[in-house]
C-alpha cells in the first residue's frame, strides 16, 4: 500500500519559503510525476517525500500514519537518484542485497530476491561486477533493483533518466512504465521533460515556485490547461498564444491554438503568413510561421509530405473547437 | 605562438639532478646522524674519524642495557596508537556530521579549530603542569594519550572532513533510504568508501605523535615518557655525547622512517587526494 497525502506542508530554506502551504494526494498504486522548469521545487517536494529534508509546517501522510517527522529509513519508501548513487565499493549483487542486509534479512531469502530483481532487470551476467565497469543504462537499472528488492510502499524517482543519452531514455522510460504495470506500487517521478510526463503518468503535478498549477492525467492537461502556464508546458511544440483582436473575437485576453489543430494550405483559412524555418522530422514538419500579424511566430505541425519552403506566403486554418481561451490573469474561461 | 615553453634538453637532464641534489640534502642529517652512532664519543667529535673510522656497536648496547631504550620505545608506541585510534574516534563522527549535515556554523567550528593551532604552547605551559599535578595525572599514560589526541584532533578534522567532502551526498541519502542507521552509514559507507583517507590521516596522526617532544618531554618524568624524552635526557651537564646521542635518536626516528618509507606511495595519495577526480 502506498497512498500519501500532503496536507498544507511547506519548506523554507532560512528566509526563503520554497514550498508554500501545499495539499496533494497521491493514491496507492498511482503513477505520479512532477513536472515543471528547474527551481520550480519539484525535486525539493520528492525530498520531504523521502524524509531527506524536514517540512517547516504541515504534514505528511503515508498509509495513513503520520510519516512527518518519521527518518527516511523508517518510511518504507525507495528512491532512485539521478546520479544513480550506487555503492562503488560493492558489487552489483551487494549493492541490490544491500537494503534487505540492513533490513537483516534471511541470507537465502536475499539471495533468492537479488537473483529475481536480476532477472526482471537483465542484470543477471552482471551481479560481480562493481558499478564502475557498467554503463550508465545498467548503473540505472541496478539502482532500480535496489529499490524493487526492498517492496517499498512506494517508488520515488529523481529525474532519473536525465544522464542517460536520447536513445537509451526512451528505452529506460519504456521499463519503467511497464515495472509499474507489473509492480502496482506508487511511483512518484520527478521530470522537468514534459514528455516524460506525458508518456508514463497516471497523475501529472504541473509545479511552479513551488505551487501546484494543476493536477490531472496527461490528457486533462493536454485538452483543458487551468491557465496559460500549463498551457504552453504541456505539449510539444508548445503552444501558440494569440493576443488582441484577433483573441477579442473569442471573447478572451489570450488564445491558445496547439501546432496540431492548426492546418496550412496554399488558399485556404483566415490566417496568413510568410514560412520561415522548417523543421523536417519525417513523419511531420513543423513550420514555423511570420508576419500573420497575430504573434511573432505560429508554430504548425504538418504532415512530414507537406512540402512549403521558406518565404513562401501560406494561409492557416486553425479548428475553432479547440481554440482555448484565457482571460487577463491567465485562467481557462470554461 | 605557443606560450607554454617546451622543456629543453637541458630542463631534461637538470631536473633529476636537481630532485637527488635536494633529496640527499634532506637525507644528510639522518645519513649523519646513523654514521655517528656508530662511532664512540671520542671519535665523533675528531675530525680525522669524519667517514672512515672503526664502528662500533657500543652505542647501542649502552643504550638498550643502561637507558632501558625499550621501556620508552614502549611507551612512544603506547601513547601514539591509543591517541591515533582516540583521534580517529572522535574525528570520524565529527567531520561526517559537517561533511553531510553541515549547519550555518560549520565553517566557523573548523575555523576555531583550527585557531586553537594558532596558541603558542609554552602559554599554556604553567597551567597544564599544575593542574595535571594536582589532579594526580602528571606522567600518566592516560595524560600523555590525551595531550596527544587534542593537540591533534584539528588536523584530523580538518583531514577527514576534507576527505569525506569528496563522497557525493546522494550515496548518503541512498543508504538513508536503504534503511540503514547513522551508525550503519558510517560503518557500512563512509569508512569503506574514505579508507583510503582515513588510513592516511591516521599515519600523519601516528607520526606526528610519535615526534612531538614539547609536552611529552614537559609532562613526563619516568613512567609515561617517550623516545623524545629519551633524546632530551642524553644532555649531560658535562656536554653532549654525540654517539650516545645519536644512537638514541636514530633508534627513535628509526621505526617511523621505516613506517614512511613503506606508506608513502599512501601518504603521497593521501596529501593530494582529491586534487584531480
Amino acid at each position: 500500500m502506498g497512498r500519501i497525502v500532503l496536507e498544507n506542508v511547506t519548506k523554507s530554506f532560512g528566509d526563503a519559503q520554497v514550498i508554500p502551504p501545499l495539499n496533494l494526494t497521491i493514491e496507492d498504486g498511482e503513477f505520479a510525476v512532477f513536472v515543471g522548469p528547474s527551481g520550480c521545487g519539484k525535486s525539493t517536494l520528492l525530498r520531504l517525500i523521502a524524509g531527506l529534508e524536514e517540512t517547516t509546517s504541515g504534514q505528511i501522510l503515508i498509509d495513513g500514519e503520520d510519516a512527518t517527522r518519521v527518518p527516511p529509513s523508517k518510511r518504507g519508501l525507495a528512491m532512485v537518484f539521478q546520479s544513480y548513487a550506487l555503492y562503488p565499493h560493492m558489487t552489483v549483487r551487494k549493492n541490490i542485497a544491500f537494503p534487505l542486509r540492513m533490513a537483516k534479512m534471511d541470507q537465502a531469502e536475499i539471495d533468492k530476491k537479488v537473483e529475481g530483481a536480476a532477472k526482471i532487470l537483465n542484470l543477471a551476467d552482471y551481479l560481480e561486477q562493481k558499478p564502475g565497469q557498467l554503463s550508465g543504462g545498467q548503473r540505472q537499472r541496478v539502482a532500480i533493483g535496489r529499490a524493487i528488492v526492498r517492496e517499498p510502499a512506494a517508488f520515488l524517482f529523481d529525474e532519473p533518466l536525465s544522464n542517460l543519452d536520447a536513445a537509451l531514455r526512451v528505452g529506460m522510460r519504456l521499463e519503467i512504465s511497464e515495472l509499474h504495470n507489473r509492480l502496482a506500487t506508487t511511483m512518484i517521478y520527478v521530470t522537468h521533460d514534459q514528455v516524460e510526463a506525458m508518456t508514463m503518468a497516471n497523475k501529472i503535478v504541473v509545479l511552479r515556485a513551488g505551487h501546484i498549477e494543476q493536477v490531472g492525467s496527461p490528457l486533462d492537461l493536454y485538452r483543458t490547461p487551468r491557465n496559460l502556464f500549463v498551457a504552453g508546458f504541456i505539449g510539444s511544440p508548445k503552444m501558440n498564444f494569440i493576443e488582441g483582436s484577433e483573441a477579442e473575437k473569442h471573447g478572451a485576453k489570450t488564445i491558445g491554438i496547439r501546432p496540431e489543430h492548426i492546418t496550412v494550405s496554399a488558399d485556404s483559412g483566415p490566417w496568413e503568413g510568410t514560412v520561415g524555418v522548417s523543421e523536417h522530422l519525417g513523419s511531420d514538419t513543423f513550420f514555423h510561421i511570420h508576419n500573420s500579424g497575430l504573434a511573432e511566430t505560429i508554430t504548425v505541425r504538418a504532415d512530414g509530405e507537406v512540402g512549403f519552403k521558406h518565404g513562401d506566403r501560406v494561409r492557416l486554418a486553425p479548428r475553432e473547437d479547440v481554440i482555448h481561451r484565457f482571460d487577463a490573469e491567465g485562467l481557462r474561461i470554461a | 605562438m605557443a606560450i607554454v615553453a617546451e622543456t629543453s634538453r637541458f630542463g631534461k637532464l637538470s631536473r633529476p639532478v636537481l630532485a637527488w641534489i635536494v633529496g640527499l640534502l634532506f637525507f644528510f642529517p639522518i645519513f649523519w646522524m646513523i654514521l655517528t652512532s656508530f662511532k664512540t664519543d671520542a671519535d665523533a667529535v675528531k675530525p680525522e674519524f669524519l667517514l672512515f673510522f672503526t664502528p662500533t656497536l657500543e652505542n647501542y648496547l649502552n643504550m638498550t642495557e643502561n637507558y632501558d631504550y625499550w621501556r620508552f620505545a614502549t611507551n612512544s608506541v603506547i601513547t601514539s596508537v591509543f591517541a591515533t585510534v582516540f583521534a580517529l574516534a572522535v574525528g570520524i563522527p565529527c567531520a561526517y556530521a559537517m561533511a553531510f549535515n553541515p549547519s550555518r556554523s560549520t565553517k566557523d567550528v573548523l575555523m576555531w579549530m583550527l585557531s586553537t593551532k594558532m596558541l603558542p604552547a609554552a602559554a599554556v605551559l604553567y597551567p597544564m603542569t599544575f593542574l595535571t599535578k594536582s589532579l594526580g595525572v602528571f606522567d600518566t599514560h592516560f595524560l600523555i594519550i590525551v595531550v596527544l589526541m587534542l593537540i591533534n584532533l584539528p588536523i584530523v578534522i580538518w583531514m577527514l572532513f576534507t576527505y569525506f567532502k569528496e563522497i557525493p551526498k546522494d550515496i548518503i541519502e541512498a543508504g538513508q533510504m536503504d534503511g540503514v542507521s547513522t551508525w550503519g552509514e558510517v560503518k557500512e559507507i563512509l569508512i569503506p568508501l574514505a579508507w583510503g583517507g582515513i588510513a592516511s590521516t591516521a599515519l600523519l596522526c601516528f607520526i606526528f605523535c610519535w615526534n612531538e617532544a614539547y609536552w611529552t618531554v614537559r609532562l613526563t618524568t619516568t613512567e609515561a615518557a617517550t623516545l623524545s624524552k629519551l633524546i632530551e635526557g642524553n644532555r649531560a651537564p658535562e656536554g653532549l655525547f654525540f654517539g650516545r646521542l645519536s644512537a638514541v635518536s636514530a633508534a627513535a626516528v628509526g621505526p617511523i622512517i621505516v613506517l614512511g618509507w613503506f606508506c608513502q606511495k599512501q601518504l603521497v595519495q593521501g596529501l593530494t587526494f582529491g586534487a584531480v577526480k
